[in-house]
């Protein structure tokens, strides 16, 4: 017979075993029915706060900062958000990330630079905390079989795609077509993406014109004077622009200047929309169309976070930046609320089956087998006054387009 | 493609060309009559835009106007750094020359930064946007009146420098040191003064080109190296030379980024400077080394 320990019998048996594990199990479920029914969601919001995007960033972060008060009206959890800087530098982005998951973020939600949105994706499936993509359109994202990571933005092709869709659009509804084009961009990386994309996706979309000659121009260019004139020269009858926000008002005076009237510019990217560029160049912005992607104005959420953004910054209009923050803010409530839980696991099996219809960008909000929203769209807007008006697709506008442009001195 | 084509892009980089000229102006005086090279060149030149932009924001006073006041606090600039700093290692090898006036130029950048931060400023005249139509030519208002300011700063340094006694003084010290000491010039205040007078040209030239470009920290080290550029392909030393490497440089810049790719445009440049390096390393202007 065994010899009994001094205390009494301390040997493991079944019987120990089995109400040991039933205790434990009482207390894990019991924690997180207590999370679930109270706890606010830790999200760690990463952005460019600082650094060469730090406009980019602080715009996206208006787009958080306005979404607390409306989720929570809306009835969705609540979420307390952790800041992190990336400082425009990858190597920065990956080490904020990690942080903020040290410090207790249960999701992760950035970062506006494809770069860097890479970077955290690679913390995030490695440390297994679920990320919600805001703004990133490099395609090999959501190509690496990624468990995590989640986006909800049109990836690179999805941008030019719908650039040729939109003009096409645009040209039809005012039954004016240009027959030639000529297309500038900013020659760095992203620049030359989009002209690829451009260059293989074009010949599939029967557009009314070949593409034309392309003007590649120096990202530091201080004058574009000499690019203009090499534009106008062509004859071109469309300006496309791929640029960002300083070239696009360098090339807009120097059109002034030299007194080129195109049938009217349609850009791809940041800059023609932006408040520094309306503000800069006043009534000489009219008229620009930006084919990025965009927020329906006529959803309820989107007229919501509209009146909220001109409350808590007057002055500013709503653009990519602050809707896709504040929608990437707005599914991580809907899946904690479906989830009941802050696991990572069963967050981001939520977030693998979201579907919300009642949302701001074009489209609904439903990721497929490798995380990418396949149904989000770009829409054509349109700068007027100020304001940026949805002018295609048509079932998501709230103006009509003002195509071809008016001359520079009949804009106001 | 229509003539008038080319000579719109022509006259446009001829006037961008006065302006670089200008600038260029300032280094080759401190180096024809000093023997050194300011390589703070393009930071002073970012001061002197700083402070035109903090005039018309201040006063609403245009950059032409400001002009003047520009090239006076650049001078007295000037005339303090040569009289406390570079005179110091004037006697020194250039390695250190170039270290002292190196970190100069570093503490103008930081204290720009500190300053103004680091986004980009620009001006708004009424006229920023204005062209007149010359025949078939259509010349931008902003870049004809900069290269006509260039121009007249031009002038008046080459008429102070052949026609007054003090412009005479300072030639004397840049022909023969030792005789200009001989003859009783006092060669330290000359030289001071030349000092003040190359970082004047530079503060006249920085007014104006925030006419053309907005300014932030970070332009300077792109302007250095662009007035090196200039005055190498002018001679250095040459006053002519300068104005005339800036021409062509502002040309040559414009003609082969209409012609060829525009993102190139600045490789001409040193192209024209690498053939001029090879066949005439003195500058086209500049005297051949005896």
């Amino acid at each position: 017979m065994p010899r009994k320990e001094e205390g009494g019998d301390r040997r493991l048996t079944r019987r120990s075993f089995t109400a040991s594990a039933a205790a434990a199990g009482l207390v894990a479920g019991g924690a997180g029915f207590v999370r679930a029914q109270g706890a606010p969601l830790k999200v760690g919001v990463i952005l460019p706060r600082t650094g060469i995007q730090a406009e980019s960033g602080q715009s996206c972060h208006q787009g958080a900062e306005v979404a607390l008060p409306i989720l929570k009206e809306r009835g969705y959890p609540d979420l307390v958000l952790m800041p992190g800087d990336t400082e425009s530098k990858v190597d920065v982005a990956r080490t904020v990330a990690e942080r903020l998951i040290n410090e207790g973020a249960q999701i992760l939600v950035g970062a506006f630079d494809s770069g860097q949105t890479s970077a955290i994706a690679q913390v995030a499936e490695l440390r297994r905390v679920p990320l919600v993509i805001n703004i990133a359109a490099a395609p090999a994202i959501t190509e690496q079989g990624y468990r995590y990571v989640f986006r909800n933005f049109t990836t690179a092709g999805m941008i030019v795609t719908d650039m040729l869709l939109l003009q096409k659009e645009v040209f039809a509804y005012a039954k004016v077509t240009p027959k030639t084009m000529v297309l500038m961009h900013v020659n760095d990386t992203y620049g030359t993406a989009v002209l690829g994309g451009i260059k293989a996706l074009m010949p599939k979309h029967d557009m009314p014109f070949p593409l034309g000659e392309v003007i590649a121009y120096d990202p530091a260019a201080r004058d574009l004077s000499v690019e203009v004139a090499k534009a106008k020269a062509t004859g071109a009858a469309l300006l496309w622009a791929i640029s960002r926000v300083n070239d696009s008002i360098l090339i807009t005076r120097e059109m002034v200047k030299q007194r080129w009237q195109p049938m009217g510019v349609i850009a791809a990217g940041p800059g023609w929309y932006e408040d520094q560029y309306l503000q800069t160049l006043g009534t000489l912005a009219n008229d620009m169309i930006s084919t990025v992607p965009w927020y329906d104005p006529n959803k309820a959420m989107s007229k919501a976070l509209i009146a909220a953004v001109a409350n808590a910054f007057p002055g500013r209009n709503v653009a990519t930046n602050q809707a896709y923050t504040f929608e990437a803010l707005l599914i991580v409530a809907d899946a904690y609320q479906r989830a009941k839980s802050a696991d990572a696991n069963a967050l981001a099996d939520a977030l693998r089956q979201t579907n919300i219809t009642d949302n701001v960008t074009i489209g609904t909000v439903k990721f497929n087998a490798k995380g990418q929203n396949e149904t989000v769209h770009c829409a054509a807007a349109q700068n007027r006054d100020g304001r940026l008006i949805v002018v295609a697709p048509r079932s998501s506008a709230n103006g009509e387009p003002i195509w071809p442009m008016r001359p520079w001195d009949k804009k106001a | 493609m229509p003539i008038e084509i080319y000579a719109n892009v022509l006259v446009a980089g001829v006037l961008t060309g006065l302006v670089y000229g200008l600038s260029a102006l300032g280094l080759s005086v401190i180096f024809g009559v000093i023997r050194i090279v300011n390589f703070a060149h393009g930071e002073m030149m970012v001061m002197g835009m700083f402070l035109a932009f903090v005039l018309f924001r201040w006063l609403g006073l245009d950059p032409l106007y400001s002009m003047p006041i520009a090239a006076a606090a650049l001078f007295l600039f000037g005339y303090l750094l040569q009289v406390t700093l570079v005179h110091r290692v004037a006697h020194l090898p250039e390695h250190l020359q170039f270290l002292l006036l190196a970190a100069v130029a570093t503490v103008l950048v930081s204290s720009g930064q500190m300053i103004f931060g680091p986004d980009a400023r620009s001006v708004q005249v009424a006229y920023a946007l204005d062209s007149y139509a010359i025949g078939p030519l259509i010349v931008d208002k902003v870049r004809l009146l900069a290269g006509t300011a260039a121009l007249g700063v031009a002038a008046l340094l080459f008429a102070f420098f052949r026609y007054t006694l003090l412009g005479k003084s300072i030639r004397a010290c840049a022909d023969n040191y030792q005789g200009a000491l001989v003859v009783g010039l006092n060669v330290p205040r000359l030289y001071a003064l030349t000092f003040g007078i190359g970082a004047a040209c530079i503060g006249a030239a920085g007014a104006i080109i925030l006419l053309l470009v907005d300014v932030h920290p970070y332009l300077a080290p792109g302007y250095t190296l662009l007035a090196f550029v200039v005055v190498i392909v002018g001679g250095l030393g040459s006053l002519p030379g300068a104005l005339l490497g800036g021409v062509l440089i502002g040309a040559s810049e414009a003609l082969a980024g209409f012609l060829f790719v525009p993102s190139l445009k600045s490789a001409f440049s040193f192209a024209v400077l690498i053939i001029v390096l090879l066949f005439r390393p003195q500058g086209l202007l500049g005297r051949a080394a005896p």
